[in-house]
């Protein structure tokens, strides 16, 4: 696979300006790489990375009949308490963040374990676009257009032993270029955590992309998890470790709280939260004042309207007790 | 300058600095609807609600520093404009009440009895917010003297009020508590204060009340 990342306003040969030469100089290397079947780190600055658009994107059925919210709402609006604890706090913050090069280590009971370049992790897969709704356990939504790969085809890669029971992730821990990790907000690493069959469900995804473009620092550069029918938390950000356990892991926001905070995390009208329905939700736009403030809410959905798809993975559970 | 002329000027001045957090807000949903800006975010029902709890909490915790920052300064004028910080507390959270109840809950009248009865952050919320209306309603002229020292007594109720409000804050937040921490170490460090000053004016008194 090649992530060709572009330029939006790719220009002519005769007019480039030094960035976009570098970024041009990116893509052909990365063309050569290809070619020749070897891994290659980028090799641009990390300033130069935001905004740059991601090409071959394959587009799938999936939220086609929904309104994105724009780039604007999804980088601006983010908890990722790395960055700080405030909903603004990571767009002003997460620039320090250095998402290229990335290493990604695969860990535990799998036979190829190592440690690869995160391009490398997902190399061999299309790219797909993949329009989520994204359910935040605070009761607010947005509508996401990810680009990414599905996470079966890279667990499959790693051929997971038997003991494999669970998949556990890791978010970096650099207090250095994530100035929220100097206070103990949340005990660090952010740690997530999947049941294997959900871990290999088709709606889960390693996502690298949104709208088009490389994921913004803020919304967990460069390498984060979608998993659409669970609350927000459960997609866990900026991604570092993969590991296959035995063992159901415990969760940060678990961890917290763990009267408020379950391992599953399903989005579930019908259990609230202890301090708040979960029975509504705000679907964010992007577009503020008043047309926010007056929106009606809505009616939030079983698994976030993914029931048809996952439903199946939860039969016989007591989503109450297991929330 | 004579106290008339103090008050002409500077009651007028403390009531538009007070009103500025206001003028803030309506601004900023000006803005972010007429010139796409992003002020209250992406979010602003929760963004405003946010923001005017926060304001109640500042003017309660101003309102009851107006005492020690006259004894401590030397300035028993500062009193005058105690009435007027306090009715600004009352103001923002007659605010923060409504934004909820409008923008948050739609005006669900059954979903806000539900949040009163079982969330309990709202109760507490809804407690502090109601003992406060009373004093609010007693601030005036006529009420104080009516009252004599029972508005004293009253009016005391002013720091349960502001513990509870930094407790609801509290209770709302996840993480990072250093906003209601400081909040309340700031109304407790004021309380100290109260209960100091008003053992020291009882104590002289004291050797002379005493039977033989």
């Amino acid at each position: 696979m090649l992530i060709r990342i572009r330029k939006a306003s790719d220009p002519l040969a005769s007019e480039i300006a030094s960035k976009d030469a570098i970024l041009n100089r990116r893509a052909f290397m990365q063309a050569a790489a290809a070619v020749s079947g070897v891994a290659l780190l980028p090799m641009f600055a990390n300033d130069a990375r935001a905004g740059m658009k991601i090409e071959n994107v394959m587009k799938t059925k999936w939220g086609a009949e929904e309104k994105p919210t724009t780039l604007k709402g999804i980088s601006s609006y983010n908890n990722f308490y790395e960055f700080g604890t405030g909903k603004e706090d990571p767009a002003a913050n997460a620039h320090t963040l250095k998402p290229e090069p990335w290493t990604v280590e695969i860990a535990g009971a799998a036979k190829n374990t190592g440690k690869f370049a995160y391009e490398d992790v997902i190399k061999g897969n299309q790219l797909e676009e993949r329009i989520y709704r994204m359910r935040c356990v605070e009761a607010w939504s947005m509508v996401i257009p990810w680009v990414g790969v599905p996470l079966a085809s890279i667990i499959k890669k790693a051929e997971p032993s038997s003991n494999a029971k669970y998949v556990r992730f890791e978010t970096l821990v650099d207090p250095k270029t994530m100035p929220g990790q100097r206070s103990r907000a949340l005990d660090w690493p952010y740690v997530e955590g999947l049941r294997m069959d959900e871990a290999m469900h088709p709606l889960t995804i390693l996502a690298v992309g949104i709208h088009g473009e490389v994921l913004p620092n803020q919304c967990g550069a460069p390498i984060r998890l979608v998993v659409p029918w669970k609350y927000g938390f459960k997609s866990i950000k900026s991604i570092v470790k993969i590991e296959f356990v035995e063992k159901e892991p415990v969760n940060t926001w678990q961890d917290q709280a763990a009267s408020e905070y379950g391992f599953y995390s399903n989005v579930n009208p019908n259990r609230d939260h202890p301090r708040w329905s979960q029975k509504k939700e705000r679907r964010l736009t992007g577009e503020g004042g008043l047309a926010a403030l007056f929106a009606p809410s809505i009616d939030t959905m079983m698994f976030n309207g993914y029931a048809e798809e996952v439903a199946g993975l939860y039969s016989g559970m007591d989503l109450q007790k297991n929330f | 300058m004579n106290v008339r002329t103090q008050r002409r000027i500077f009651k007028p001045l403390v009531f538009l600095i007070s009103l500025l957090p206001f003028c803030w807000l309506a601004y900023a949903i000006f803005s972010d609807t007429t010139m796409s800006t992003q002020y209250l975010t992406t979010d602003p029902v929760q963004k405003l609600d946010r923001e005017l709890g926060d304001w109640t909490l500042i003017f309660i915790i101003l309102s009851l520093a107006v005492r020690p920052a006259a004894d401590l300064l030397k300035r028993n004028e500062f009193i005058n404009y105690r009435r007027m910080i306090g009715l600004f507390a009352l103001f923002y959270v007659v605010l923060h009440v409504t934004s909820y109840q409008v923008f948050h809950l739609k005006l669900d009248v059954v979903a806000f009895l539900k949040d009163i009865a079982e969330r309990p952050f709202i109760t507490v919320g809804m407690i502090a917010f109601i003992a406060l209306i009373p004093l609010g309603i007693t601030s005036t002229k006529g009420m104080i003297r009516r009252l004599g020292k029972k508005w004293r007594k009253l009016h005391m109720l002013v720091y349960p009020i502001a513990i509870l409000g930094v407790v609801h804050f509290y209770m709302m937040i996840r993480a990072d508590f250093s906003r209601p921490y400081i909040y309340g170490a700031i109304i407790l460090l004021l309380l100290g204060y109260r209960v100091w000053k008003n053992r020291q004016r009882r104590a002289p008194k004291r050797p002379a009340a005493q039977p033989a």
